[in-house]
């Protein structure tokens, strides 16, 4: 209400000096200055309007320069005089002035002589307001645009007209449908027409934007008040009884107390310091100080000592159901109008339908890159693990591994791109030269020993870590994607998607893709399968199982690698990288089912569709998210002892 | 019967000894009742060392005896921490609530002195009420109970949906570990009840004793070496007798076991709960030592450690464990302490502190290579105690059985 | 003759193959059966179902007096139930002694509180003597079994099961890689056992099963063949089709 009276006269006063203003057009801006001279040099926010209002309303085309030195603090006064120029520092002390109307140079003059306006941010704030509808009609698209920006990121009643008025001279159609929508929002907000706000609120709603609902919600929001009666004409929601609908009867005091109908009752606390207050010869109203620490003897007191009238009476129970019974309660809309607030509800309603299904297929988006990051990085270990039985616990630093390397290539190479390009293969010579080391010198003497690797590669898996943090120290070096991959995909104000992570379930299909192709049509894919069944019986047909594991394991590890700079892409390269990582591999593999590709996609698809729908549940706490996930991955083992895709059969060994 | 145990066991008596006498030994040498050459913190260490051995034994009952590679023992041994921590932080701190309420002229009532201990506690986490699981943390006897019946329920619950599904060998390991990473992640949060990342803190000041802690860290040297010790006893005893011949027989070969008649689960789950239940007490032991406890230390790193430690001590041999995890604990703290000399190269100064967990690890895989036996194989050399030629067969076709080096013949 | 274990209409699928195919069969109380057939005829399959290890999709396995199913009971339940298992590979606890091993099979309560209170008496002591005896391993009581030969091994694991005192024994291949003279003790051992209980064997070595001079059932695709003394079914044109090659 206020705001919109303010509005009102701001706008007569305006028109007011805007007829005045007609006459001083000839003369330039400087005589609209010299009449406002005192508002302008005293420089407060409150009383600044009309001066600013009166630059902006002059009409003279220097307006704009004016409101624009003065906002960036670039004008000045000239004490001999009391002009205002637009000054520029020369050297030392002393500033060249330039005339607002003629725009040429007056002269260079010490800082003794004039005198620097230096608005506050207040009264900035109010200059900007004002610019803005010069910024509007600017002829560069670019000023006009940043211009919508400013007025979308903080919208002001006082930016409606101008809005409005500059949408029919606006040339680009892209703006101007930006403009009209901006009208819309702030018609819905600040127009005092009723009608106008419905239509715009008709015309928005199903609309997704987070702007709308922003502009949208406000209008329902309630507040929840107390009277002695229904306030006349006023918009309300509900009425409320006290005692009723999770409204308790300490609630309705507490509010009756907070709009200052009603007392409060005396603390716990107050209680206690009003009894510190009143010792007198180890008694407080007769109750001898050793009992107070049972809360009944206080209240005994408390009781006496306000009957002889040294504290306030507590409030009884059958006082506040007086009080109460003698008080209405209420939520109020902050909006006054009931149809306004019932067609903003509808709308919203729509909305968040709409919103909703959107969401689910943003959640989707998000778990399925969550599961393509956790399908790369468990690929590697399920060939070593699913297809050799090879438990790998230094597969993780394998994976940080990839993760410096991509470091290491971006500081000799500097371009982004090319550097990505290099380090992809350079990361999978690497791991793949580390994992053929590891199987030769460790894992081939442990393949009937499980627990035996896991514990050994363990081993490995600490000396790596310590050593990449030796070298590269502990804290984050980055991995910088190319710019091509900034930024994201959207859909809309709900759904969108970064590039990296569409880059990495691209790169995901192809592993998937690379992997079967492998295994299915190579012919080292052909005898990782035949020593895989039966070892024995492939070295008697000439294979060399040494020779298989060892490329087997190499092309695991190499793959870790890759993914590893697929991740540093996006996580922060530490030494701890890949420990971050190794659980929920591991746990992608095992829920997924041993030796089978799709099982792995399967079980990566079930943890990041299940840790993005927990988190989306409880969406405060990731760690909550991921204990739970956990409890029922040790819960779905019970049920699929063997994972989702299992072997089964006498060759799945018991 | 007793007799026959002692008799055939004789190990037992020797490790019995050796613990006595090096308790003796530090008490003579502490400042806390002694001449003062060893100093208190380093009490706290041996301390501290000693209930690592006894979580150890632990280890070594359920893998080098069962086969089953628990990756997830710590999370016991934290829990007991955990349990034993909540009534020490309480105490303590209504111990100085109460003084400082005792100021003012009004006593305080039960309300007060409940909220102003709340507020003290669970003010670095943004509360103030006391959560569900601290209703027993007024009372040491219960809290104590709640040190083996917590970690036990866990275990027992754990264990008997694992073991009841036939999850065994790494599948199991990497369970145990996912259990014991859940635990950590839960506490971790701020809402979990006990305190977030901050944990439980001031363990070391036993509330209600006046005596200082040279005196307190030898007390508790003295419990863990008695727990230590009837710790190794009980293990000594079950892995002794028929029992023993069965786990030994799930370790090497469960699927035969489990055709004699044998219900291997209840076998399992029965000694994965008494082991988690001595984990737990170790931990109960040794936090009040370390004096804090947080998530971080039921992290699964800390439960990969202690194999680590059961392994270059010698699977399967229970002095193994003890020597074990007190040698690369004590080894570790000497590293990382710092006090190691630092070896110039030249162009480069190898720094302990740095290069420490990279020597771990080689040297932990050299064991496993070459020394399945790991250090405990040096008393066979004492005992002239030999190996089986099996031309490298292991003992049994399960994950867990005992390869050729490690068995006995 | 009273049935003692009851096989009908089983049925069980590895991944597409049919590895026992409507089976039926049938044995009695102290009897001696031997049966054969050719790889991949079902056999191991067959006593994974009885034991337990192995779930039928569907059929029937009725067990004893009382005609219960084992379908639903464990490994462990069905062994204390009376039936025990050699299997192929000789399989003793290597890293433990005779004695221990022995010790471990009697038939004594299974149940990890009694056994963690168990100490040998002397009588039990006594019969560990008394089976190794039988199975000529007095003097190796006191030595890992895991030194033990091959032969030496699997008679180990025939002790341990008579331990059991079983009422049904299941052995596969006992006679696998032993000298004549050794087959001869194990075909004495199985003889003698059958005279107070049931037994099967399941052989390849026709001149073994013929020393056993029992009922003799063949196997074929997961389902019996033939059934009938070793004459009768080796005079089977069926039986002659499947070892010969069609």
């Amino acid at each position: 209400m206020k705001r919109l009276f303010a509005l009102a006269i701001g706008l007569l006063l305006a028109q007011v000096l805007a007829a005045g203003m007609a006459a001083a057009q000839a003369d330039g801006i400087q005589p609209v200055l010299q009449a406002h001279k005192d508002t302008i040099t005293k420089s407060s926010r409150k009383t600044i309007g009309p001066a600013i209002d009166a630059i902006a309303a002059s009409g003279v085309v220097q307006a704009k320069d004016v409101l624009e030195a003065w906002v960036a603090k670039d004008m000045w006064l000239r004490k001999s005089d009391g002009l205002f120029f637009r000054g520029e520092k020369v050297e030392g002390k002393t500033y060249r002035l330039f005339d607002f109307d003629s725009g040429g140079a007056v002269g260079v003059f010490p800082k003794s002589e004039l005198k620097q306006l230096k608005p506050n941010s207040g009264v900035r704030a109010l200059i900007a307001t004002a610019l803005v509808r010069f910024q509007l009609n600017a002829a560069d698209a670019g000023k006009r645009h940043d211009a919508l920006t400013s007025i979308a990121r903080d919208p002001d009643a006082a930016h409606l007209e101008p809005l409005r008025a500059s949408i029919a001279g606006e040339p680009d159609a892209e703006l101007k449908a930006t403009k009209e929508r901006l009208e819309r929002l702030l018609t819905i907000r600040f127009d005092a027409d009723e009608a106008a706000r419905l239509a715009a609120i008709g015309a928005m709603s199903g609309d997704l934007g987070v702007d709308v609902r922003a502009a949208l919600n406000p209008l329902v929001v309630t507040t929840r008040n107390a009277a002695k009666e229904l306030p006349e004409g006023a918009n309300i929601a509900a009425q409320l009884s006290p005692g009723q609908d999770g409204f308790s009867r300490q609630d309705s005091y507490a509010l009756l107390v907070a709009v200052g109908l009603a007392l409060a009752p005396p603390t716990a606390g107050e209680i206690r310091n009003a009894l510190n207050d009143n010792i007198s010869g180890g008694r407080v109203g007769g109750v001898p100080v050793a009992q107070l620490s049972d809360p009944d003897a206080r209240l005994v007191a408390y009781d006496a000592l306000a009957a002889s009238g040294l504290v306030l009476a507590r409030i009884r129970d059958q006082q506040i159901d007086d009080i109460l019974a003698a008080h209405v309660f209420f939520d109020l809309y902050a909006d006054p109008s009931p149809t306004v607030t019932k067609a903003a509800s509808q709308a919203l309603d729509e909305i968040s339908l709409k919103v909703g299904l959107n969401q689910t297929l943003d959640l989707t988006l998000d778990a399925l890159s969550l599961a393509s990051i956790y399908f790369l990085a468990a690929i590697g270990l399920a060939i070593t693990f699913g297809v050799m039985g090879v438990i790998n616990m230094a597969h993780g630093e394998f994976i940080m591994m990839g993760a410096y390397t991509g470091y290491v290539v971006q500081q000799v190479i500097p371009d982004h791109t090319v550097s990505i390009i290099v380090a992809i293969p350079l990361a999978f010579a690497v791991t793949f030269a580390a994992g053929v080391a590891m199987e030769r010198l460790v894992i081939r003497w442990l393949y009937a020993r499980p627990l035996e690797t896991l514990l050994a590669t363990f081993g490995i898996s600490i000396a790596l870590q310590q050593l990449a943090k030796n070298i590269f120290g502990t804290q984050a070096r980055p991995l910088t994607a190319p710019g091509w991959l900034d930024g994201a995909w959207v859909l809309n104000d709900v759904v969108s998607i970064s590039y990296i992570r569409i880059a990495i379930f691209v790169l995901a299909l192809i592993f998937l893709t690379l992997f079967l192709y492998i295994m299915k049509r190579t012919r080292l894919g052909l005898e990782t399968r035949a020593v895989t069944q039966n070892p024995k019986m492939a070295a008697s047909m000439g294979i060399n199982p040494d020779k298989v594991n060892m490329l087997t394991f190499g092309l695991g590890s190499g793959i870790a690698g890759i993914a590893g700079v697929a991740i540093g892409l996006f996580a922060k390269v530490t030494s701890e990288l890949g420990s971050d990582y190794i659980v929920q591999s591991f746990m992608t593999v095992v829920v997924g089912g041993v030796g089978n590709i799709w099982g792995t996609l399967a079980g990566a698809a079930m943890i990041g569709f299940l840790q993005k729908g927990i988190e989306w549940m409880n969406p405060s706490n990731t760690l909550a998210a991921q204990t739970y996930m956990i409890v029922f991955i040790i819960i779905f083992i019970q049920f699929r002892p063997r994972g989702i895709i299992a072997l089964k059969g006498r060759a799945a060994g018991d | 019967m007793n007799r026959s145990f002692v008799a055939k066991n004789p190990s037992v008596l020797i490790f019995l000894a050796c613990l006595a006498v090096f308790t003796l030994v530090v008490t003579i040498l502490s400042e806390g009742f002694g001449i003062g050459v060893v100093s208190t913190s380093f009490v706290k260490t041996l301390g501290k060392t000693l209930c690592l051995c006894l979580i150890a034994v632990a280890m070594d009952l359920i893998w080098g005896f069962v086969g089953i590679l628990s990756l997830g023992h710590f999370a016991f041994f934290g829990l007991g921490g955990y349990m034993i921590g909540m009534w020490l932080m309480y105490e303590r701190t209504r111990l100085i609530v109460v003084e400082s309420l005792s100021q003012s002229d009004i006593p305080p009532t039960a309300a007060e002195v409940t909220d102003a201990i709340g507020n003290q506690i669970f003010g670095v986490v943004g509360a103030s009420e006391f959560p569900l699981i601290w209703v027993f943390a007024d009372s040491l006897v219960l809290q104590l109970a709640l040190v083996v019946l917590v970690p036990g329920l866990l275990a027992l619950v754990f264990g008997w949906l694992a073991f009841r599904s036939r999850v065994t060998g790494v599948y199991l390991s990497i369970l145990t570990q996912a259990m014991t990473l859940a635990l950590a992640l839960y506490l971790f949060q701020n809402d979990s009840g006990l305190r977030g990342n901050n944990g439980l803190s001031g363990l070391q000041n036993l509330p209600g004793v006046t005596a200082s802690q040279d005196q307190v860290s030898l007390w508790f040297l003295w419990a863990s070496a008695a727990a230590l010790g009837a710790g190794y006893v009980l293990a000594a005893w079950l892995v002794w007798g028929k029992f023993g011949s069965v786990i030994r027989g799930i370790r090497d070969n469960e699927a035969r076991v489990r055709f004699l008649g044998y219900s291997v689960e209840s076998y399992k789950l029965a000694v994965f709960t008494l082991t988690a239940c001595i984990a737990a007490i170790a931990g109960a032991l040794y936090y009040p030592q370390a004096g804090i406890i947080n998530p971080a230390e039921v992290a699964p790193i800390a439960s990969i450690y202690l194999a680590v430690w059961v392994a270059i001590g010698g699977r399967g041999r229970l002095y193994g464990a003890v020597i074990g995890a007190a040698f690369v604990s004590l080894l570790s703290t000497w590293f990382t302490g710092g006090q190691a000399p630092d070896i110039p190269l030249g162009f480069y100064t190898i720094k302990w502190v740095d290069w420490w967990l990279v020597l771990l690890g080689v040297s932990f895989v050299l064991v496993t290579l070459f020394a399945p036996k790991g250090i405990g194989g040096l008393f066979d050399l004492i005992t002239a105690r030999r190996s089986p030629d099996r031309h490298g067969a292991d003992l049994g076709p399960d994950d867990g059985a005992l390869r050729e080096q490690e068995a006995g013949r | 003759m009273s049935t003692l274990l009851e096989v009908s209409g089983v049925s069980v699928t590895f991944d597409g193959f049919r590895a026992i195919n409507n089976l039926s069969f049938r044995i009695g109380e102290a009897e001696l059966r031997a049966v054969i057939g050719p790889n991949g005829a079902g056999k191991t399959t067959f006593m994974d179902i009885v034991t337990g290890k192995t779930r039928p999709d569907e059929g029937r396995v009725l067990w004893g007096d009382k005609s219960q199913s084992l379908l639903k009971m464990s490994e462990a339940r069905i062994a204390q139930a009376g039936i025990g298992r050699k299997f192929q590979k000789p399989t003793v606890f290597e890293d433990q002694t005779v004695q221990e091993n022995l010790l471990m099979a009697l038939k004594k309560p299974r149940s990890w509180l009694s056994v963690l209170g168990y100490r040998p008496v002397a009588s039990d002591l006594a019969r560990v003597e008394e089976l190794a005896a039988e199975i000529g391993l007095v003097e190796a009581l006191s030595r890992k079994s895991g030194e033990l030969s091959h032969g030496q091994k699997q008679w180990l694991e025939i002790g341990m099961l008579l331990a059991q005192e079983p009422r049904l024994l299941l052995v596969d291949e006992p006679a696998a890689g032993m000298t004549p003279t050794e087959r001869e003790h194990t075909t004495d051992i199985l003889v003698r056992a059958a005279q107070t209980r049931a037994v099967v064997v399941v052989e390849h070595d026709m001149e073994f099963v013929r020393r056993l001079n029992c009922k003799v059932t063949v196997l074929h695709e997961g389902a019996v063949l033939a059934e009938g003394s070793l004459d009768h079914v080796t005079a089977n044109q069926d039986v002659i089709d499947v070892y010969l090659g069609r």
